[in-house]
């Protein structure tokens, strides 16, 4: 019993910490289908954190909060955007220099509005996404097996995460089931065909760039006003790059994106609660478990289980025919 | 026919973004409430007024040529080498090992055995990452950001586990032994009367980026090898036709760069720290990427722009010293120093195209 009791924490401890991640993999799952490699993730998400909890400690309230954070990662998508669409620059180059800009701008502004080291003050009450109980938790915890489930899996984590697990069959339904998402697809593997069909290469690709903003804004926002109670410096701690390596692993689908995020979450779960594990005379080191996310992406990519082909027109610049 | 003259792209090109990104940064320091002016006084006091400043300002210098030249010369094979900072770890790694576990007599021969093991490591950290983009097309970019990710956590075990010294809670290796101390510019250049660069970490690994800087600039214009990679760098497929080999040269590009990251180690572990602690790199790995945009992927541009990032960073320094702005401001201009030299070149470039088109229209 007691050893299904703390896998029901580390279960839901996976849950907590692989929604940042599954948000940030699906804003860049719906970049990068549309040809626009981003690995400005974290740094928008870096940004989102810090206004959505600089707003919601002002204001005292965790949506303006989550509003602000919305706009300031679509600020940098949009920078994004122009440099990458409109400018046709590098899109990778654009992407370092947007995290930088994140990293750089979040710690100056704290500094200059709250005096505190480059963090905000601690969130509470209406200043924070509180848990969401589902009706008869309470009740049914009691009941073996179903009930740890049921009340500590499922129920008492904020809206933002089954916001972002409902997002996975959206963005499904999305990406296969609309008009939009045929194109968005389409105008990553050929624009120019896109563009003979009368459909604008830029807009979708703003329009793609957009929404990647948002979700990631979403995602800060979680990182900040749910998960912690206020920003501080660095909070995102590579979560964007793990994203990234997430949306890889998942060969850029929505499903398997969720099942990478999860996978990913457990290993984080696993390294904070347990640090070194003992396997009868072997000891894994808590290093190993940091580096494992990203040492799997390299395996994938390496094309060694299953190769990760990226959309093909990822990373081009699409030039008009004149 | 071209465009531009080459004096347009090579100088003009870089200045305008340079005094763009500078005019956004005076309008982020008026933004939290601090005067522009005032900063910039502040900075070049604080990293170019005296000796002491310079051996500060010499000594980021020197880190960022490094990166710089790394990440310029896989720029050369139009390869993106974002690993910077994970083979400078390596470096790190080698320098110490080279520097702990043998008994070097003189500081000469002990700094040319670390450099070597310096660049053998950051080279060996940029191998796997060239060979899976050589030979399975994996693309470069992501790989060498997961061995950043990587490193640090195998910086991380090694210096916990196995460097550690016994009863040391700090995870950072022992101290390296007297013989191995480089020296510095306050025991080189000082007099018995006049103590200059007092306390400043400047040493003599300033005149070996120099050399790098030197060698790099021979080696991608006077050598064969140099001419493979750049011309592999303008276009693969008409450098399959002349013969060259794409996997070699990929290879080879990554390991000379991942070595010249790895490399900085004498500068930062061997010359300053003298024993390797985690985050030893702090972050230079990645200006080396604004090093390397804005001189352009040209040795003197490098050694130029690895100047103003030193003087930068010291000036960052003073700033947070004296004032309340926070030396993450550094981090803002080095982040607009990107955008606008990189990502943003078009920007700069189209209209300064057209206006030299316009120029040169008018006297028929």
């Amino acid at each position: 019993m007691d050893s299904f009791v703390t896998l029901i924490q580390v279960l839901d401890s996976t849950v907590r910490l692989a929604t940042p991640l599954l948000l940030a993999c699906l804003a860049g799952l719906y970049s990068e289908r549309a040809g626009i490699f981003d690995i400005g993730l974290e740094g928008k998400m870096l940004i989102s954190a810090f206004f959505s909890a600089a707003v919601a400690a002002v204001t005292g309230s965790v949506w303006l909060g989550l509003l602000a954070g919305i706009a300031s990662s679509l600020v940098l998508s949009a920078l994004h955007g122009v440099a990458s669409i409109t400018f046709r620059g590098n899109q990778l180059i654009s992407g370092v220099a947007i995290n930088f800009l994140a990293s750089g701008l979040t710690v100056l502004i704290a500094q200059s509005w709250f005096q505190q080291g480059g963090r905000t003050p601690s969130l509470f009450g209406q200043g924070r996404f509180e848990p969401i109980n589902f009706p008869f938790a309470e009740a049914l915890s009691e009941v073996p097996f179903i009930g740890p489930i049921y009340s500590e899996l499922l129920s008492g984590h904020s809206i933002l995460v089954y916001i972002a697990f409902l997002m996975v069959p959206a963005t499904w339904w999305i990406l296969y089931r609309t008009r939009f998402g045929l194109r968005l697809r389409a105008v990553g593997e050929n624009p120019a065909a896109v563009d003979t069909a009368g459909v604008s290469v830029v807009g979708l690709r703003f329009a793609a760039v957009a929404i990647c903003g948002v979700l990631c804004g979403i995602a800060g926002a979680y990182l900040a006003t749910a998960l912690q109670a206020g920003f501080v410096k660095e909070m995102t701690a590579g979560r964007g790059f793990i994203a990234l390596a997430a949306l890889i692993f998942a060969k850029w689908r929505p499903w398997h994106a969720m099942w990478a995020c999860l996978l990913f979450g457990l290993l984080q779960a696993i390294a904070l609660r347990f640090q070194n594990i003992d396997l009868g005379g072997i000891v894994i080191p808590v290093q190993v478990m940091d580096a494992l996310p990203y040492i799997l992406t390299v395996v994938i990519l390496a094309g060694f289980v299953g190769k990760a082909v990226p959309p093909r027109a990822g990373g081009e610049p699409y030039v008009k025919e004149r | 026919m071209e465009k531009m003259p080459k004096w347009a792209d090579v100088v003009l090109i870089p200045i305008i973004s340079l005094v763009l990104a500078t005019i956004l940064s005076a309008l982020v320091i008026l933004a939290i409430g601090e005067n522009p002016v005032e900063a910039v006084n502040l900075m070049v006091t604080g990293a170019l007024g005296s000796t002491y400043g310079w051996g500060y300002t010499l000594y980021y210098a020197t880190n960022f040529m490094f990166t710089g030249l790394a990440v310029a010369v896989a720029f050369h094979a139009r390869l993106f080498n974002i690993g910077g900072e994970g083979q400078a770890m390596l470096g790190g790694l080698g320098v110490a090992m080279v520097c702990l576990y043998i008994p070097w007599p003189h500081w000469s021969i002990a700094l040319i055995a670390a450099g070597l093991g310096a660049a053998v490591f950051g080279a060996a950290w940029a191998a796997i990452p060239a060979y899976l983009q050589a030979k399975r097309g994996s693309h470069i970019v992501i790989t060498t950001i997961m061995f950043n990710f990587i490193a640090a956590a195998f910086l991380n075990y090694m210096l916990v586990n196995v460097m550690r010294p016994q009863g040391s809670q700090d995870p950072a290796t022992a101290r390296f032994p007297e013989a191995v101390h480089l020296p510095t510019f306050q025991s080189m250049f000082s007099t018995a009367e006049n103590v200059m660069f007092r306390g400043a970490p400047a040493n003599i690994s300033f005149f070996v980026a120099i050399i790098a800087c030197l060698v790099v600039w021979a080696l991608i214009w006077r050598t064969r090898l140099g001419y493979e990679i750049r011309a592999y760098g303008h276009s693969e497929t008409g450098a399959v036709y002349a013969g060259i080999s794409p996997v070699r040269i990929t290879i080879i590009a990554m390991l000379i760069s991942g070595g010249l990251a790895g490399l900085m180690a004498i500068n930062n572990v061997m010359g300053e720290a003298e024993r390797l602690v985690l985050n030893s790199t702090e972050g230079a790995g990645f200006i080396g990427i604004a090093v390397a945009l804005m001189g352009r992927s040209h040795p003197f541009g490098v050694f130029l722009a690895a100047l103003l990032f030193g003087f930068l960073y010291q000036g960052g320094a003073e700033l947070a010293l004296w004032t309340s702005i926070p030396r993450e401001l550094i981090v803002v201009i080095q982040a607009l120093v990107i955008l606008f030299t990189g990502a943003l070149d078009n920007m700069v470039r189209m209209p300064l195209e057209k206006l030299f088109l316009a120029l040169r229209k008018e006297p028929q």
